[in-house]
């Protein structure tokens, strides 16, 4: 499989943030932050298509999401993850002494994932998280 | 239907109050003016809720009564050496202040969320200082609005709408008229790449275009608005000019500024992934504003540099007052964040990650700041009041927090309320519960009670209070 190396960019989007006034168990909210906004040139060269699996990995864990076209073409070589459980699993708790970690600006690797699935709010709990 | 006007939307930094919601049966119905995200929090709140106090048994969560979820809520925070109570930036001034005496009563650390937002905008404001005012200044006053790291047509729908580029001040224009031709002239654009890539069976797109030069008339004297960022968004479009910047590049490009704003020379041919001549154009528009603000976003905090990007701007924007009138100011994502701030800094002195295990208040980023505390897994129990840090933390530091006893304290059913020990379902603040939370630029604003909340659903206030008296008894009976 094809993989590119890419920037990984995470923030706010409108769909994001009125999902979570639905309620952070509703389907608009899932929906809203399991997407990956990609460049239509990098979707081309690592072979996705729009709506198709991918999984994302960086230093820090990885995460399977749907690709969308980015609406806002070109941006070669940056991706944009809404903010989210799924996000989360990919960013630098590294805070370099400022309480701050860095959510924006991480290298990643992006690769076509057609055989895994994007997991729900609970099963993404179950598999990463856990009570002592 | 009685209508109720004037009514503070709890959602985002913009804290907007000039909602009208209309409400019957103790149900509202319509809201007008709101946001996307104003209209789905009004209509919405009470969609997904769990109405119970909860706690964990044998690996479930079960109902219990508040007595019972208060007394081992007061147990967990007592029992404990090093807990962390975190979020508060979604509720009122007045939980906030009990939350501060429930801290220095357990000896534990107090964070609130600007901690993963503006925390290193607050330590550069400490270093630095910071020339800022109020939002209804601008909207009167200013001619140019530079948004940096920042996309308010997503994160504060209305920040254009009510305070920047489309009111109509009393010395300035609204700029509507420029910003519907612009759609326009991008909708007929997109119409027609549609249509040649039908007539032509194939993909038609524009090359990439590197901006060679900035529009002429962004030396009038109007309002303008650039954006500097490092992708295109739908605030780009709103604007006069988009200066895209390489990711992860934003001090030197701001640095780049201030070499110009100084008539200093740059020795390169591009920073950032810009052309120095077009950073010169931009320079000589800022130096020609009569007033002007930079709004920066989490795009400068949380990419590398942090709080030095910070320093970068704050001191840009000290240098642009040599030529002009210049402002700054840090674009606030939860309606109370700053209202979590400045009470937090009136009771104790410090802002945000104040830890009381000495027995009097200690500040220092990135020692008892909540990310570090529980990636060095130093602490060992947890209360998350109205926020939900299993959805916005690193994994490390989210897997840290949910495998110690935690409580929360939150209307809504969130990722970490399901891997909390202890659940209070609260009344929602600025709907059914009244308070008081500071917008953005620092303005305190009432928070309304706009319908009764569910008889097992007290105001966090409340329920903090209880668990502060019940951890009193029983550090006195330990004593």
């Amino acid at each position: 499989m094809p993989k590119l190396e890419v920037s990984l960019l995470t923030g706010r989007t409108i769909d994001q943030g009125r999902g979570k006034e639905h309620g952070k168990l509703s389907e608009e909210y899932w929906e809203s932050v399991t997407i990956c906004e990609m460049d239509p040139d990098d979707m081309r060269h690592i072979g996705a298509k729009e709506n198709e699996n991918i999984k994302i990995t960086t230093d820090f864990g990885s995460v399977v999401l749907k690709v969308v076209k980015s609406l806002r073409a070109p941006h070669p070589k940056v991706v944009f993850v809404p903010y989210g459980p799924p996000a989360n699993l990919l960013v630098d708790p590294e805070t370099h002494g400022t309480g701050m970690p860095s959510f924006k600006g991480i290298t990643a690797k992006i690769e076509p994932a057609p055989k895994e699935k994007v997991l729900s709010l609970q099963e993404l709990l179950e598999t990463h998280f856990r009570k002592r | 239907m009685p209508i109720i006007s004037n009514v503070t939307c709890p959602v985002c930094g913009c804290f907007c109050d000039d909602i009208e919601l209309l409400v019957e049966n103790n149900v509202i119905k319509e809201v007008k003016n709101a946001c996307a995200m104003g209209e789905a929090k009004f209509l919405g709140f009470s969609a997904h809720r769990q109405t119970k106090p909860l706690v964990r048994k044998n690996g479930e969560l079960v109902e219990t009564s508040l007595n019972e979820a208060i007394r081992k809520s007061a147990e967990i925070l007592t029992d404990a050496s090093y807990p962390i109570l975190y979020g508060w930036s979604n509720t009122s001034c007045e939980a906030v202040r009990v939350g501060l005496e429930l801290a220095e009563e357990v000896g534990g650390v107090i964070d609130n969320t600007s901690t993963v937002c503006h925390g290193p905008s607050i330590l550069s404001i400490q270093d630095i200082g910071i020339s800022s005012c109020t939002l209804g200044q601008l909207r009167h006053r200013a001619d140019l609005f530079l948004y940096w790291g920042s996309n308010p047509w997503h994160a504060h729908p209305r920040h254009l709408e009510r305070y920047t580029m489309f009111p109509e001040g009393r010395f300035r224009k609204s700029a509507w008229r420029g910003y519907i031709s612009r759609l326009r002239a991008l909708l007929t654009k997109k119409r027609l790449t549609r249509a040649a890539k039908l007539v032509l069976r194939r993909e038609v797109s524009a090359p990439p275009r590197v901006e060679t030069a900035i529009p002429s008339d962004l030396q009038q004297q109007k309002r303008k608005m650039i954006v500097v960022d490092v992708r295109k968004t739908r605030s780009t479009e709103a604007a006069d000019y988009f200066l895209q910047v390489k990711p992860n590049k934003d001090y030197e490009l701001l640095q780049a500024f201030r070499v110009l704003i100084r008539d200093d020379e740059l020795d390169v041919d591009e920073v950032a992934g810009v052309p120095v001549e077009i950073l010169e154009e931009v320079a000589d528009v800022m130096i020609n504003c009569e007033l002007g603000i930079i709004f920066f976003g989490v795009g400068l905090t949380m990419s590398e540099g942090k709080h030095r990007n910070i320093d970068a701007a704050l001191s840009l924007v000290r240098d642009l007052n040599n030529r002009t009138k210049f402002l700054i100011m840090p674009m606030r994502g939860h309606f109370n964040v700053t209202g979590a701030n400045v009470v937090f800094t009136w009771q104790t002195g410090f802002p945000f990650a104040v830890d009381f295990s000495h027995g009097y208040p200690r500040y220092n980023p990135g020692e008892t700041s909540v990310v570090d505390i529980l990636c060095k897994e130093e602490t060992d129990a947890g209360l998350v009041i109205a926020s939900d840090p299993v959805a916005h933390f690193p994994k490390k530091a989210a897997q840290s927090l949910v495998e110690n006893p935690l409580i929360v304290i939150d209307p809504e059913v969130t990722p970490t309320s399901l891997m909390a020990d202890v659940v209070f379902p609260s009344a929602v603040v600025g709907i059914e519960t009244k308070g008081t939370a500071y917008r953005m630029d620092h303005v305190p604003l009432p928070l309304k009670k706009i319908v009764d909340p569910p008889d097992t659903c007290p105001p966090d206030t409340e329920i903090l209070k209880r668990i502060l008296h019940e951890a009193r008894q029983l550090r006195r009976e330990q004593e």
